[in-house]
């Protein structure tokens, strides 16, 4: 088989504008990693399964693996790299460090947004609905535990802000 | 018996050493910007490889019809075993693991050929233009196969205690089963990745590797490199569980094939698929057993053949099945015991290395027959336990290595009361009479886990420590950081050696440049010897420092000592940085090489006699469970776990190993199951066939404590291993499901084979209903 025509898109990354040239089976993870350099997420099944690809489209989070660059012409994305320069994740990511929810880290950052998906809704999640809410996200290192107790400890301390 | 510990050493007030300190990474991890070898800066004009497999799972090749490949767009080079100007192999020790299969294929998907090309994308589809023919032979898939064709990949090997024979035959009680234990993939996030780099003559291999030095002389003994010419690398791995030890190399090896041969660098990432398939995974073994009793459950003789599927290749099976004798006591006193062990030869992936090492499976078989004791004679299981710890004159393994370290009856006393076991297990037998359908089980099982590399001449590590003129220290050393928090652990080492701050310690990564002829980061050693290296390196500048100090200050050196961030000389104190600054200005080398070997270990093959292991490490859990024999589910209901790791060196990373390595082996044993069908096929070849715990699948409530005693041998900081162990810990989860089962037949042995999966759990149910 051989290559099919690039398409031009244009999309927002972190809030920047750009505008590239794609192959029509390219996959947005793919896309972020060798077009745009953002390694931050993670291809670790390539299928769907793992959610180390995880990234938001239009503020919903996807897997960057089933999902095409193509499908994101004029729409918006946000990968850990953003999120972590905005400021959104800091107390998440502190309380990660601070709860040891990390051992090899290739998870992380698809983990994390997930978890901050579930934060959004506002609320303290159960651990129950904690525990659901990230199954889709594996992680071969941590055993969750600690994942789940960063998380609730952020939900805490983001609902007593208010 | 080891010397009497220094207590006043051990109990030293320290620094950094001891704190919950969190992982080097962390900070990286969270933001993405940790490097793993895909995210390195691709170089200029890199290739991409991909690698095409058998067909079949055993036969001749007849035609391997390779043209339309090297049609295909993209792609710049094809490579096969006769393209490797060196040696074929990519095996650890014995040579059996071609790197491209030529006349004989033994196993379904073994490599037999790699695509160069300039995307992974071009590379990847014209390996499937590939024609292959091979002459399919029959091939032997299990065990149980292997085993009625005799075909071996090792001798078979015994350990043997007393006459097990004539104990068996007096014992007042016998009972004889069969333990069927299942294999593990090991799913570590990042898959198998290498990217070589041409140099002048050299060739530098980033590799997500555990094992660099084997690499680089993998590569070297293919590419007729010396081996100083090839360097091995590797920053971070994101994860590896023993399936980056052996299982790395081959990959390595085609990407510098590939890099060598064009002259550019060469990446070959594995699609998961393949990564499941083409490499080697837990070993799964047939354990038979028959074990001889008195009126009190106290074992008399214990005889177990445990039988493992290696695969086509040794790969590391002769170790990993010796350390499943070495377990097969677990924590148990055998009066006589033959430990026999079969080595199979079968047509599947070679099975590698995964925590543990073959120790869970040995241990798994004891734990069924002391629970089948307690079925016979109508006790509890923990009682049953207990009475055969190690102890008091009761202290040889069948092996000859005296056990003196021996904690596990305090640290089961103190769980049994922590976890309220016996409260529990009334109100478990209380809900068990009044309900048909959902039955609860409570299981309390010990783990007593030897520490070293049982082939002795490993157990050895080096350090490189450069200080430079602004007091910061250049931190390298032979271990690989894998997640596990060893970057982490020995950089607090040497922080506390020269008593500064820990960010004053730069962690560099792995490389055979720096640090050469290393082990494997295995075994659950890499704090144990890289910690002691790293002390020994640091140790050999301050001494030189504290010369120059007591030389510059002129007080005696006794009264030089290193402390946050100074250094003090009798009543005078400057800062370590000027210190330093001062010393290279008075020619002092601030630079050294540290290096450390195990002490007092050795092991006679021959005989089947010595001290494999430094030490134990050893903990204990406590698992109930509710099974619904309706439907084969279970749930996990509370875990209870102590275990030891010696005086920590890092009691939140320690943590986290145990966390981590308890669900883990709670997926061995409860849901990730491997499936070859017939012909030898994988069949459960991707995560969503293949079930590896997820968030909502791991207890809710999980109660983990440190058991805190120092390591009566001396390690770094009397601290103990714990990479392996707390996977073992897992086995209380499977006990506990057996005694829900045990629950419906009362006095009937449990046939349950693992992974306990529902579908493993009807049958079992089914069984008991038939007998
Ligand atoms: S890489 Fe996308 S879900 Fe695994
Ligand atoms: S930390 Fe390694 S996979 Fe989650």
């Amino acid at each position: 088989m051989s290559p099919q025509p690039a398409h031009d898109i244009t999309l927002m990354v972190n809030g920047e504008a750009i505008a590239e040239s794609v192959e029509p089976r390219t996959t947005l993870v793919d896309f972020l990693r060798e077009a745009l350099g953002l390694t931050g997420s993670h291809v670790g099944c390539e299928h769907g399964v793992c959610g180390a690809c995880t990234v938001r489209l239009d503020g919903v989070i996807v897997r960057g693996c089933l999902t095409l660059a193509v499908q994101c012409d004029g729409r918006r994305v946000e990968t850990i790299e953003g999120l972590s320069d905005s400021g959104e994740l800091a107390d998440l990511q502190a309380a990660f460090e601070r709860r040891n929810a990390l051992q090899c880290g290739f998870c992380t950052p698809g983990m994390m947004l997930t978890a901050q998906e579930l934060l959004a809704a506002g609320g303290v999640p159960s651990r129950d609905t904690i525990r659901a809410h990230i199954s889709g996200n594996y992680c071969r290192c941590t055993g969750y535990h600690a994942i789940v107790d960063a998380i609730e400890s952020v939900a805490q301390a983001r609902a007593q802000q208010g | 018996m080891p010397p009497p510990p220094d207590l006043a050493e051990i109990d030293a007030p320290t620094r950094t050493v001891r704190a919950p300190t969190m992982h080097d990474s962390a900070v990286r991890h969270v933001c993405g910007t940790a490097v793993y070898v895909d995210d390195i800066r691709e170089p200029e004009g890199m290739l991409h490889a991909a690698v095409g497999g058998a067909t079949v799972a055993h036969g001749r090749i007849k035609r391997l019809g390779l043209d339309a490949v090297r049609a295909a767009p993209g792609v710049v080079l094809v490579l096969t075993a006769a393209d490797i100007p060196g040696r074929n192999d990519c095996s650890p020790v014995m040579g059996d693991d071609p790197i491209f299969a030529g006349g004989v294929v033994e196993f379904r998907g073994q490599v037999l050929f790699a695509v160069v090309a300039e995307t992974r994308d071009a590379a990847r589809r014209a390996v499937r233009l590939a024609e292959i023919e091979i002459d399919a032979e029959p091939p032997l898939v299990t065990v149980d196969q292997a085993l009625a064709a005799e075909s071996r990949i090792l001798p078979d090997y015994t350990f043997r205690k007393g006459d097990s024979a004539a104990a068996l035959a007096a014992a007042p009680n016998r009972h004889a089963g069969t333990l069927r234990i299942g294999g593990q993939e090991h799913f570590y996030l990042e898959g198998q990745v290498a990217l070589a780099v041409p140099g002048e003559d050299e060739m530098l291999v980033h590799s997500s590797t555990q094992h660099p030095s084997e690499l680089q002389h993998t590569i070297a003994r293919m590419l007729k490199l010396p081996q100083a010419a090839v360097t091995v690398e590797v920053r971070r791995m994101g994860g590896a569980f023993g399936g980056k030890e052996t299982q790395a190399g081959q990959w390595a090896a085609i990407a510098a094939l590939a890099a060598r041969l064009t002259g550019r660098p060469c990446k070959l990432r594995l699609d998961r698929d393949d990564d499941m398939i083409m490499t080697g995974k837990r070993h799964d073994f047939r354990a038979d057993y028959q074990i001889a009793f008195d009126n009190d459950g106290r074992i008399q003789g214990y005889d177990v053949c445990l039988a493992s599927r290696c695969g086509y290749s040794a790969d590391l099976s002769g170790s990993i099945n010796d350390r499943a004798m070495f377990h097969a006591d677990n924590a148990y006193y055998l009066p006589a015991a033959t430990i026999l062990s079969k080595r199979m030869k079968t047509h599947t992936v070679s099975n590698t290395a995964f925590r543990g090492f073959g120790g869970p499976q040995g241990m798994l078989a004891i734990e069924r027959a002391i629970d089948a004791i307690a079925w016979t004679l109508g006790r509890d299981p923990l009682d049953v336990r207990k009475r055969n710890l190690y102890g008091n004159g009761r202290d040889m393994t069948p092996y000859g290595m005296r056990v003196t370290d021996n904690i596990l009856p305090e640290m089961i006393d103190a769980l049994e009361r922590s976890s309220d076991y016996r409260a529990r297990r009334r109100t478990v037998a209380a809900f068990n009479a009044d309900s048909p359908l959902l039955k609860r089980g409570l299981a309390l099982t010990p783990v007593k886990f030897g520490i070293s590399f049982t082939n002795t001449f490993l157990n050895q590590a080096g350090a490189l420590v450069h200080v430079y003129q602004d007091g910061t220290v250049h931190l390298n050393h032979s271990g690989t950081e894998m997640g596990q928090g060893l970057f982490i652990k020995v950089a607090q080492v040497v922080a506390e050696e020269f008593g500064i701050d820990l960010d004053r310690v730069q962690i560099t990564a792995t490389t055979t440049g720096k640090v050469p002829n290393t082990s494997a980061t295995a075994a659950s050693s890499g704090s144990d010897l890289n910690g002691m290296a790293a002390q020994a390196a640091a140790r050999a500048i301050k001494a030189r420092l504290t010369d120059f100090a007591a030389a510059e200050f002129d007080v005696p050196a006794e009264q030089i000592s290193f402390r946050d961030n100074q250094v003090f000389a009798g009543n005078t104190a400057i800062p370590f940085p000027d210190l330093v600054h001062k010393a290279y200005r008075g020619q002092v080398s601030l630079s050294s090489t540290g290096f450390y070997r195990t002490p007092r270990i050795h092991w006679d093959a021959k005989t089947a006699t010595g001290r494999p292991f430094f030490y134990f490490a050893y903990g204990a859990a406590c698992s109930e469970v509710t099974v619904d024999i309706t439907t084969g589910e279970m749930k996990v209901e509370r875990i209870d776990i102590l275990h030891d790791v010696g005086r920590s060196l890092n009691p939140a990373i320690d943590i986290g190993q145990i966390e981590g390595g308890f669900v883990q082996g709670m997926g061995w044993l409860t849901a990730e199951e491997l499936v070859f069908d017939a012909e030898g096929r994988l069949l459960t070849h991707a995560p969503s066939t293949y079930k590896v715990p997820c968030a909502s699948d791991v207890p809710a409530d999980l109660r983990i404590a440190l058991f805190d005693g120092p390591n009566r041998e001396e390690t770094i900081y009397r601290s103990k291993a714990v990479g392996e162990p707390p996977l073992m810990l897992a086995i209380s989860v499977f006990a506990a499901i057996a005694d829900a089962l045990h629950s419906l037949s009362p006095g009937k042995s449990v046939p349950l084979n693992a992974p306990a999966t529902p579908e493993s759990i009807l049958h079992s149910v089914k069984e008991l209903a038939r007998a």
